[in-house]
């Protein structure tokens, strides 16, 4: 596949993106240790590439529908960061007023569809917003993301079935991350790569390196192409690894540290290296970038913290419109 | 007034809601080219073509899950899951999402869902082709419940369930689509959370639900040859409930049978009954009764079937049993 041409600016874009996932997503790790975030978190360190490789291809309109690894996705598609982190407080401006919680950011005026935690389930959920785009007659995109254990739900099966049989614009993206949580995938896919199973479907199935931002880009470009041009959907696996335990708090008995550290030497956040190495930033730069983003999620926190939390009347509303 | 099928009720609201509104859609297993395995939904591919007249593959967790996406983004699916013992199949599809969605995104979406199935026995379809299931879906929150007796009610309702902005599950009996009843040719709508008192009587309060309303009205029949006049209640949405229609009921007669086809143990009559208790105790002169089918499986044959599910006679049993 040839390599699209990024400008410059583009090429910035995507590792502030990456960054602010990162940071973002650090910074949970440690409220969560502190007590300041109830429940789960599911963190997205080291996927930082994936999330912002597609999204980057989408615009406010388009569809995703994430899951319960969502704050990557989300973060990437434009939600909020101060909602974000008030919903994952459990507060009232909480994107989802604290009702959803981390697995379930929404945004929908930003085409966040939800993050959903039955695995999978989100996948036919994406097929049907781009039933909608293709109904209409408009060339928005339906894209879900789930993960390598995913691939071996009903509704995997399903969602892409019906998308490829009634061509909708819809591109699935799996993130192998080679666990479910600490089922390894060898053990629960026999084949070789999820990609492989886009044949029975009669859609293309991409293999890409997920660490690395620009493949994820330009295979999404060309899948998000594609889909526009009213060819169908495709699937794309991103070879990807989670730096982070399925959960925070998991002690991650089912890895050696040995595969963590082979890993961490392809972090996707290396990309800001390359860009100083080609002369597109400054060391400096690189720098400021940091500076900005940490502010900024330093402003969200401080938005969480200083939010309240829902009156209790609010437990029995937005049931029904 | 012109009398017009159950099913030909139904494909009149479908029609009716389709000419009305462009994003209504109906999608499901068979309903295009074969008009629905019950008919249906016969002539709508025709008028409306098959960009919105879909058929399906075999998957109802994709019919759901699909139908759940275009509704939050702005269209206004109608689903058909042939049977209702196939929600097992898509059963995440409606407890943790189409239910839950508008709520978890703190109200930021609508979801105007509608399931049409078909429940109940009757045919011989056996075990899993012959259920009631609605008990499992008044559990949810988040669903709307529908449950028509008559055609009237079947295509009034069918009207406001695409005009909602919530996701319903309406449930249809088998042995109801070929039967016929009055229906007006002007346009109307039933809003959810109106019962129908398909019958007035001072002595006994009946509740009934789907074919049941037939066998009660017969039942109310016998017991007027007795002197007992019996008041037969349709609630025609479960969820939500006319409460205030039965309670008002029960204040004047005093006794109540809710009656269902669906296995009596934990069915929506257990639901209504407690109700009934909480709210009209100093009312009531005997406790209520439920009447619901056996705690089995519906077997095939005939001769079994028809033994497993309530009829006139145990509804008049039990009237006497509180009277």
């Amino acid at each position: 596949m040839p390599r699209l041409f990024l400008t410059h600016e583009k090429m910035i874009e995507l590792y502030k993106n990456m960054v602010t996932i990162r940071r973002f997503e650090e910074k949970v790790s440690e409220l969560f240790a502190k007590g300041a975030i109830p429940g789960f978190v599911h963190l997205y360190i080291g996927q930082e590439a994936v999330a912002v490789g597609v999204c980057a291809n989408l615009r406010k309109e388009d569809y995703i529908v994430s899951t319960h690894r969502g704050h990557g996705h989300c973060i990437a598609k434009g939600a909020n960061l101060n909602k974000m982190m008030a919903e994952l407080f459990g507060k009232a401006s909480g994107c989802c007023k604290g009702k959803g919680g981390s697995m379930h950011i929404a945004d929908y005026g930003s085409g966040i569809l939800g993050a959903n935690a039955i695995v999978g389930a989100n996948i036919p959920i994406a097929a049907g917003a781009a039933f909608a785009a293709k109904s209409r007659g408009t060339d928005q995109v339906g894209v879900a993301f789930f993960g390598d254990g995913a691939s071996s739900t009903g509704a995997f099966h399903e969602g892409i079935n019906i998308a490829a049989v009634w061509k909708l614009p819809a591109i699935f993206v799996c993130e192998n991350n080679l666990y479910a949580i600490s089922t390894r995938a060898n053990r629960t896919i026999p084949v070789r790569n999820i990609a492989d199973k886009a044949a029975a479907y009669g859609i293309p199935g991409v293999v890409v390196d997920g660490m690395d931002v620009i493949a994820v880009y330009d295979a999404a470009h060309e899948a998000v192409e594609r889909a526009k041009r009213g060819e169908g959907p495709t699937l794309i696996e991103c070879k990807t690894y989670r730096f982070c335990g399925s959960f925070e708090g998991d002690p991650q008995l089912y890895r050696s540290k040995e595969e963590r550290e082979e890993w961490r030497k392809r972090d996707p956040l290396n990309f800001g290296r390359k860009l100083v190495e080609t002369g597109h930033m400054t060391d400096v730069e690189l720098e400021k970038i940091e500076l900005e983003i940490k502010s900024t999620i330093e402003e969200a926190v401080k938005y969480a913290s200083e939010s309240p939390y829902p009156e209790s009347e609010e437990a029995t509303t937005d049931l029904f419109a | 007034m012109r009398k017009i099928s159950f099913g030909e009720a139904l494909r009149e609201a479908l029609q009716e809601e389709m000419r009305r509104d462009e994003t209504v859609f109906v999608l499901g297993e068979d309903i295009a080219l074969h008009g629905g395995d019950f008919g249906v939904t016969k002539g709508l591919l025709d008028e409306f073509g098959e960009k919105r007249v879909r058929d399906t593959p075999i998957s109802e967790t994709a019919i759901v899950g699909l139908s759940l996406g275009a509704a939050s983004v702005g269209m206004r699916p109608v689903a058909e899951i042939m049977f209702s013992d196939f929600l097992g199949v898509c059963m995440d599809q409606i407890l943790n999402q189409v239910s839950k969605m508008r709520y978890m995104s703190g109200g930021q979406v609508k979801t105007p869902v509608v399931i049409r199935t078909a429940f109940g026995a009757g045919i011989s379809a056996g075990p899993q082709h012959s259920q009631s299931p609605e008990a499992f879906f008044v559990h949810i929150p988040g669903l709307q419940v529908v449950m028509p007796s008559t055609p009237y009610d079947a295509k009034g309702l069918l009207k406001t369930a695409i005009r909602n902005d919530n996701a319903v599950i309406f449930f249809e009996h088998k042995l109801l689509y070929g039967v016929k009843g009055d229906v007006p040719e002007q346009e109307y709508l039933i809003g959810f959370g109106e019962a129908d008192i398909k019958r007035n009587g001072t002595d006994v309060t009946i509740v009934a639900t789907g074919l049941m309303v037939k066998e009660a009205l017969a039942a109310a029949e016998t017991l007027e040859k007795d002197g007992l006049t019996a008041e037969v209640i349709d609630p025609r949405t479960l969820v939500p409930l006319d409460e205030k229609t039965l309670i008002n009921s029960v204040k004047k007669t005093g006794r109540a049978v809710v009656v269902h086809e669906a296995w009596k143990r934990s069915g929506f009559g257990a639901e209504i009954a407690a109700m009934i208790m909480e709210e009209a105790m100093d009312y009531l002169d005997a406790p209520v009764k439920r009447v619901g089918g056996l705690n089995v499986p519906t077997p095939f044959s005939p001769a079994l079937e028809k033994y497993v599910v309530p009829n006139e006679n145990d509804i008049v049993k039990a009237v006497k049993e509180i009277t």
